[in-house]
């Protein structure tokens, strides 16, 4: 799997390179600011863009500003978007054309090797890695007499946080120690509750469910 | 051509265009003086009433727009400079706060008893220039034969000459050209004393610039004091926090360094809490920088900061933003942190379940940035000590940035901001 990496800081880029390497990642190029970015995605064709959302020039969020044109000129481009902190904001800027392919975790995830290369092929593949953080803005924002979300049990609650983030039924079972059959009939059970239309295609459950997370009440 | 004769007639030139510059000035100050000082009046004694509430305001802006007119007329005809030094007003404010701001403010006094004068003293000394030149222009044109048609009704009064016949006439016209150098010399010179007593009534006293020097050392010091504050505030909590963290780390590290050979499973158990540590360390400092300077407001600016700001609320909130540019990075900062504390302030005590926000740049004067931020809570909001609010006015003083709240009891509850600045 080819990747092309953007982050304007030695030591980071360096160590995300090897840390991909180690996982038999490609690196098609290892880039440091928005410009050679936006000639990298052009011309490499990249399976995955990993990109840290503020690079040189301009120090701000030129890094999320080249991935969201990227993906206009190439709807469904998958990119990881790597940040010091997350908004909601851009979250929704991401995932606002609906097409999938899209990740937005916290550099600390990188910690969690694992989980980082597991979010790293899960957005190569057209699904959704959405930081935990983001998704724990999006519920706590849902005022407390919020029917439907009140109507969900706490093990339901906890099984939609991680939906949310993108984790498929077998990657939510393993963090709950349940089954996937368990897994199955709470996200069947959650589905009607937020009278959600229940799908069998991962990638679109987990947009529906973000889309209704981040409905207006 | 020589260059005396050139100067010649630039100085004619400047004599003429005085006169007529001081004609226009009396034809334009009698009347709208006079209109505006009696509705000034009228509406001030009508405010018990409630009427004068409505009408105060934009009377005594119509001044304020005939003052500043006059300030800018000063300094183009005859580069007398009058400084204005009115205290900013909350535009959006109800009636009564703005007619009392505005009715407290010593500018907008002065500008009344500049009327008063305007319409006296300014009177006549704009119309002098115009007499001095035009009157022996007159002079002239009677000894060339104006005196016929004069003098039918049984003599004219040019002066002190009595205009009969032609000879008459003629010392009417030597006393014309007696006037004339005179006009010459004086005329625009006039025009300027015209100004300066605009100046004398118009531009601030020493005390009110006295006034304004100890507004100004009440918010340096203010801001002084707020930012050591804040410094202390960092030092500790970096000290406290994240440095004590990266400490602990280090010895966890070398721990998990003389355990790798002699129990593993003791270093693994030691990594995860040194992974956990660094997780920890990296959540403080973000959280510290957030209040610092928040990351989105460096990326975005204001507009977006607000707008994730109000996304971390956990009310509904509207966000309305007009911005064409970006404020100066003081301004933003101080005026993100206004907006941040007012909807903490709102969140927290209002009980209102649905928050407005509404952030534009004014155009007039020089421009400034308004903030109003509406809740539909219970009211009864106060910028008193002890209140964020009274935190929030002395942040925005430091940029001559005013708070105007209205909250009657039952609600709603506004709150208005307002910092003079430009957008780049």
């Amino acid at each position: 799997m080819r990747i092309v990496l953007a982050e304007d800081l030695f030591l980071l880029r360096d160590g995300l390179v090897r840390l991909l390497e180690a996982y038999d990642f490609e690196i098609a190029a290892a880039v440091e600011s928005g410009p050679e970015l936006e000639r990298a995605l052009a011309e490499l064709e990249p399976d995955v863009a990993v990109v840290d959302v503020r690079l040189p020039p301009t120090h701000t969020d030129e890094g999320l500003q080249c991935a969201l044109r990227a993906r206009r000129d190439r709807p469904g481009l998958p990119v990881l978007v790597l940040s010091q902190h997350v908004e909601q904001l851009y979250a929704r800027e991401l995932l606002a054309d609906g097409s999938g392919g899209v990740g937005y975790l916290l550099k600390d995830r990188v910690f969690d090797a694992e989980q980082f290369v597991d979010a790293v092929r899960r957005v190569a593949a057209g699904g959704t890695a959405m930081d935990p953080q983001v998704i724990q803005q999006l519920l706590s924002r849902r005022a407390a007499d919020d029917r439907p979300l009140a109507r969900l049990t706490p093990r339901e609650r906890e099984v939609l946080e991680l939906m949310a983030q993108g984790r498929s039924n077998a990657a939510i079972a393993g963090q709950l120690v349940v089954t996937e059959r368990a897994i199955a009939k709470h996200t069947s059970n959650i589905f009607t509750k937020l009278d959600l239309e229940v799908s069998d295609d991962d990638n679109r459950r987990v947009l529906a469910v973000l889309a209704y997370l981040d409905r207006e009440q | 051509m020589n260059t005396d004769t050139h100067r010649a007639r630039a100085r004619a030139r400047e004599v003429l265009l005085a006169a007529v510059r001081g004609l226009a000035l009396a034809v334009a100050v009698l009347p709208l003086s006079v209109l505006l000082f009696v509705l000034a009046l009228v509406s001030v004694a009508l405010i018990p009433i409630g009427v004068g509430v409505v009408t105060t305001p934009p009377i005594l802006n119509a001044v304020r727009t005939l003052a500043d007119k006059r300030r800018e007329l000063a300094a183009e005809w005859c580069g007398v400079r009058i400084p204005s030094a009115y205290r900013p007003v909350p535009g959006r404010a109800n009636p009564w706060t703005r007619t009392y701001a505005m009715l407290r403010d010593p500018a907008v006094w002065r500008d009344v008893r500049w009327l008063q004068v305007d319409m006296t003293a300014g009177f006549v000394t704009a119309l002098l220039p115009a007499l001095l030149v035009f009157y022996p222009l007159e002079g002239l044109a009677v000894a060339a034969g104006l005196w016929r048609p004069l003098s039918e009704a049984g003599g004219y009064w040019y002066g002190f000459v009595h205009v009969t016949d032609q000879a008459s006439a003629l010392g009417a016209g030597a006393l014309a050209l007696a006037l004339l150098p005179l006009a010459h010399r004086y005329a625009p010179s006039l025009l300027t004393a015209h100004f300066r007593l605009t100046r004398a009534v118009l531009g601030a006293s020493q005390a009110e610039l006295a006034e304004r020097v100890q507004v100004l050392t009440e918010t340096r010091k203010d801001a002084v004091d707020t930012s050591a504050a804040e410094l202390r505030r960092i030092e500790r909590d970096l000290h406290d926090g994240a440095q004590a963290r990266l400490v602990a780390m280090g010895m966890d590290l070398g721990t998990i360094e003389m355990l790798l050979d002699k129990d593993p499973a003791k270093a693994k158990q030691l990594l995860a809490r040194t992974r956990q540590s660094s997780v920890d360390a990296l959540a403080e400092l973000r959280d510290l920088v957030r209040g610092i300077h928040p990351p989105v407001l460096a990326e975005r600016g204001l507009g977006d900061a607000v707008r994730a700001l109000a996304l971390r609320l956990p009310l509904p909130t509207e966000v309305n933003v007009d911005l064409a540019g970006r404020a100066d990075a003081p301004v933003e900062s101080a005026a993100y942190f206004a907006v941040s504390e007012v909807l903490t302030n709102a969140v927290k005590h209002s009980g209102a379940d649905r928050i407005w926000i509404d952030l534009h740049h004014v155009t007039e004067g020089a421009g400034m940035l308004r903030v109003t931020v509406t809740d539909n809570g219970k009211g009864g909001a106060v910028i008193g000590a002890g209140s964020g609010l009274a935190g929030v006015e002395r942040r925005l003083g430091t940029f001559d940035g005013v708070l105007a709240v209205s909250s009657p009891a039952g609600g709603p509850t506004m709150v208005t901001m307002e910092i003079p600045c430009a957008l780049s």
